[in-house]
């Protein structure tokens, strides 16, 4: 394949990152604030739109990697965070995000959850929360609040809902934090801090589903959110406990708990020391070969 | 006919270090340059219960554990009691004669081999593990192997790990035992022969090695019997290798892990056995539709369901032939012996990365826990390396980069994550050329039926790169065995027998499964005889597949399913119990019992 040397170009910026599809999303949908902050914290952090990986599972929000020009995978239902394991693992110089929604990332994926937060691997993981299953026209999900009626559970959800944001601090996450999609400007900055943060970074997003969730509307989140007070220290895992417990009618957001003395898993795997593994030359030296050889005679 | 031939079996307890005799058996034997084969009939357990590991020695290359036993040393009373009757008439059996509380062992046509241990050793020193290495400087004496490469092998093992003390104790034992035997017992009357050095491997670490000549750069796996060992030697040797190896909570996340490396750039593979590749079923389907070229193995033992962990069986052949919903272009390749295994991964990468899509390596416990021997300077350490049509810098475009291009070929090249200019999103979902979703509001038949020939014209170009079985034997032979996988060789050495007796016959063998030609293999089938399809399963998998897929239907049916892999003396029964025309369907009776 022909290949030439072009000079790199200036950074783009936030209108540099809108793809060539509109989003689907239903007419002031939470997600659409979301993608916003991703095109904002894309262009701050000053890449190119190839450095990007942005991966994705199966549901309105998984739909976000067609909206970016960066690279994207749009996975199986519950596995981005396991997929873009495996590329961040084989090319660690790209930034890889991952996106996706309360049931695909807290239900269907809830294994690669905890134990992607549990490895520290390096990728800034956004869930869009809006507490149902809005694809499928409305059932319970695992963050639906108690009582909720929807089309699984229409006589009132009685199984409670989990707190990821507690999860992600006991699991091991090192930077864990919560946003609601309408406070844009701060939504952007954490989502920017999420990407420079070397190792596993967690936002919940709180992104209300005008269609299918009635409970947890902009109004129902603009009365209850507050920012954590400025004095909240993040390196503190117990007092980051202690917020991501609160809920009712005050709810936190704001960067909870970041950890910035553990290393990544990329940090911690020797083998990465020599570059991406996706750039080594493949295949076995004759050297190599006869060592392996003489420990089998 | 070999000028050596010789099984030596061991059982013993879990614990008793059954598999590092086995190891350090084979290893003696390679080293006195004779060819080695074993099979370890073991359980589940990590301690307790039975083992019985069968070594099969050969001046010649030796791929199955043969019909007959020599030499059975048995580390304990239970071994005794089950395995006497498997000796072979002018045979011998060792004993441990101070584990037999009741009555002597009775049989008049073998040798009687006791070794009392507590009276080698003086009484002072009684620990049990060291019995084997007494009880086998006693079989190398009566076999006419060389002390001294006991020795090495002993110092090898104990001199680092347990120091000087061991290592020595451990050498006297072994001559003891060896001189007790000199005094005692009588020598076989076919002895070793000495050739050039071999080395040898275990199946699963064949694989492995296979990769990583291969160029897999990425690896992970979860732990599932019995194709751990590809992963133990990948995590043993990651860092002189420069592989990334990972273990991961689950197969499904192997599997999608393995699905983002590759798409990254990775030559990248995993390996699990039944139960792990249902897991990863869907993700299967997932890299066929977003075209990117995977490599999974799937080590077969008995099912259905967690089934027999220890055992062996070729049952998963539909399964994989089914993995996922819908169609795609996938490949499924059955190596037929240890060394296969390791040819065929840089083989079927080369080809799933050409044809952008996953390949699947059907293999069993058989081949994937038997240790072979080979000469050292036989491997291909730079086998030919095609990753295919793939972009990793700019170059000049006309237009936009259009990951799903419509080829002739169906072939659109691939851009790797990381390459300014050419970015696009890869989907699970159905999508255009560029990778826009064509699943939801955008369904449009004509782009659908477009894009699902674009991905299936692949399949014709990979039909015409696999190579159709070839007949083995005489072509005009009453009998036709057919096989696939791991019974090449003990089809192989059946034909021989049968045709030494007068039943002449010879042997069609598949490797390269899926996608099959269907007038190539007629072409090849039309020459056989009595056709008798032989395979380790109950419903005679590959023989409703064959069917299905040339029309072609067989004479009769060889087929086992209690766990252990076929005897050559199995098919020879078989095929002239079939012969007499009674019945189309044999299943041999597994004499050695574990």
């Amino acid at each position: 394949m022909a290949t030439k040397e072009r000079p790199i170009q200036v950074a783009p910026t936030a209108k540099d990152f809108r793809g060539k599809v509109a989003p689907d999303w239903c007419p002031s949908c939470g997600h659409s604030g979301i993608l916003t902050a991703f095109r904002n914290a894309f262009a701050k952090q000053g890449r190119g739109k190839h450095d990007y990986l942005t991966v994705s599972g199966i549901g309105c929000s998984s739909n976000l990697p067609g909206y970016v020009p960066t690279y994207g995978m749009h996975t199986l239902h519950g596995r981005a965070l396991a997929v873009a394991t495996g590329a961040k693992l084989a090319n660690h110089e790209m930034s890889v995000v991952v996106t996706g929604g309360d049931g695909d990332g807290y239900g269907i994926g809830g294994n690669h959850f905890v134990h992607t937060m549990r490895k520290n691997v390096d990728l800034l993981y956004v869930v869009m929360n809006n507490q149902i299953y809005g694809l499928t026209i409305g059932q319970a999900s695992p963050t639906s609040l108690l009582g909720m009626a929807t089309k699984s559970t229409p006589f009132g959800n009685v199984e409670a809902p989990l707190n990821p944001i507690a999860m992600a601090i006991v699991a091991g996450a090192t930077f864990v934090a919560r946003g609601f999609s309408a406070e844009m400007k701060e939504l952007s900055e954490l989502m920017y801090q999420g990407m420079q943060h070397k190792g596993f970074a967690l936002i919940d997003v709180f992104s209300p589903c005008v269609t299918f969730n009635r409970d947890n509307t902009y109004d129902y989140f603009k009365e209850r959110v507050r920012f954590l007070d400025e004095d909240h220290d993040t390196s503190d895992k117990a007092a980051a406990l202690e917020q991501a417990v609160k809920w009712g009618d005050e709810i936190p957001i704001g960067l909870f708990y970041q950890d910035t003395s553990r290393p990544s898993l990329e940090e911690s795997e020797p083998v990465l020391e020599h570059g991406p593994m996706a750039h080594q030359p493949l295949g076995v030296t004759p050297e190599q070969g006869a060592a392996i050889i003489q420990r089998m005679m | 006919m070999a000028k050596y031939d010789f099984v030596i079996a061991v059982g013993g307890a879990p614990g008793q270090g059954i598999d590092t005799v086995g190891k350090s058996m084979s290893q003696i034997c390679a080293r006195h340059g004779l060819h080695v084969y074993t099979y370890s009939a073991y359980q589940s357990l990590i301690r307790g219960g039975h083992t019985f590991l069968t070594v099969r020695i050969s001046s010649e290359p030796v791929a199955n554990h043969g019909d007959e036993i020599d030499l059975i040393l048995a580390f304990d009373a239970n071994s005794l009691e089950k395995h006497l009757e498997n000796v072979k008439p002018g045979g011998a059996i060792i004993y441990n004669s101070d584990d037999i509380k009741k009555e002597k062992p009775e049989r008049d046509d073998i040798q009687l081999c006791p070794i009392s241990y507590k009276e080698l050793s003086g009484g002072t020193d009684r620990k049990k593990l060291m019995l084997n290495i007494c009880m086998f400087g006693a079989a190398l004496n009566m076999v006419g192997g060389d002390l001294q490469v006991l020795e090495d092998i002993i110092t090898l093992t104990f001199l680092k790990r347990k120091g000087q003390a061991i290592t020595d104790a451990n050498h006297a034992v072994a001559r003891a035992g060896y001189n007790y035997a000199a005094e005692n017992f009588t020598p076989f009357e076919s002895q070793f022969i000495k050739q050039e050095p071999l080395a040898f491997v275990e199946g699963n670490a064949a694989m492995a090695m296979g990769g990583a000549a291969a160029g897999v750069k990425f690896y992970c796996a979860y732990p599932m019997s019995p194709s751990t060992g590809v992963l133990h030697w990948m995590a043993q040797n990651a860092r002189d290798l420069n592989i990334m190896v990972r273990q991961c909570e689950d197969e499904i996340s192997v599997v999608n892990m393995v699905i983002g490396a590759a798409h990254a750039g990775c030559r990248a593979m995993c390996a699990t056995s039944g139960g792990g590749f249902a897991l990863m079923s869907e993700a299967i389907g997932s890299a066929g539709m977003m075209e990117i070229p995977i490599v999974v193995i799937n080590v077969q033992r008995g099912g259905p369901s967690t089934g027999l962990p220890t055992k062996t069986e070729q049952g998963d052949l539909w399964q994989l032939l089914g993995a996922s919903q819908g169609d795609f272009p996938k490949i499924i390749v059955a190596p037929i012996n240890i060394m296969d295994g390791f040819d065929t991964i840089p083989e079927l990468f080369n080809l799933v990365d050409k044809f952008q899509c996953p390949g699947m390596v059907l293999t069993d416990l058989t081949l994937s826990m038997g240790f072979t021997t080979f000469a050292p300077d036989s491997i291909n350490w730079q086998p030919e390396i095609d990753r295919g049509e793939l972009i990793t810098g700019l170059r000049e475009m006309d237009g936009e980069y259009l990951r799903y291009q419509i080829t002739d070929s169906g072939i659109s090249p691939r851009a790797i994550p990381g390459t300014p200019g050419h970015m696009h999103v890869v989907a699970t979902d159905d999508h255009d050329e560029d990778g826009s979703l064509i699943s939801d509001e955008f369904t449009n038949p004509h782009k659908r039926r477009d894009i699902m020939e674009k991905r299936q014209r692949k399949m014709d170009g990979i039909v015409e790169l696999l190579p159709p079985p070839t007949l083995e034997g005489p072509e005009d032979a009453e009998v036709t065995l057919i096989g696939w996988g791991s019974t090449h060789s003990v089809i192989s050495e059946a034909t021989q027998k049968l045709t030494e007796d007068g039943i002449t016959t010879n042997h069609i063998h598949f490797k390269w499964l899926y996608p099959m030609d269907e007038d190539a293999i007629n072409e090849v089938l039309a020459k056989s005889g009595h056709a008798i399809i032989v395979e380790c399963n109950y419903t005679g998998q590959f023989a409703r597949f064959l069917r299905g897929e040339t029309g072609f239907k067989a004479d009769g049916h060889i087929r086992k399913y209690d766990g252990e892999p076929f005897m050559p003396h199995h098919l020879v029964d078989g095929v002239r119990e079939l012969l007499i025309g009674k019945t189309d369907l044999y299943v041999p009776y597994q004499e050695i019992v574990v």
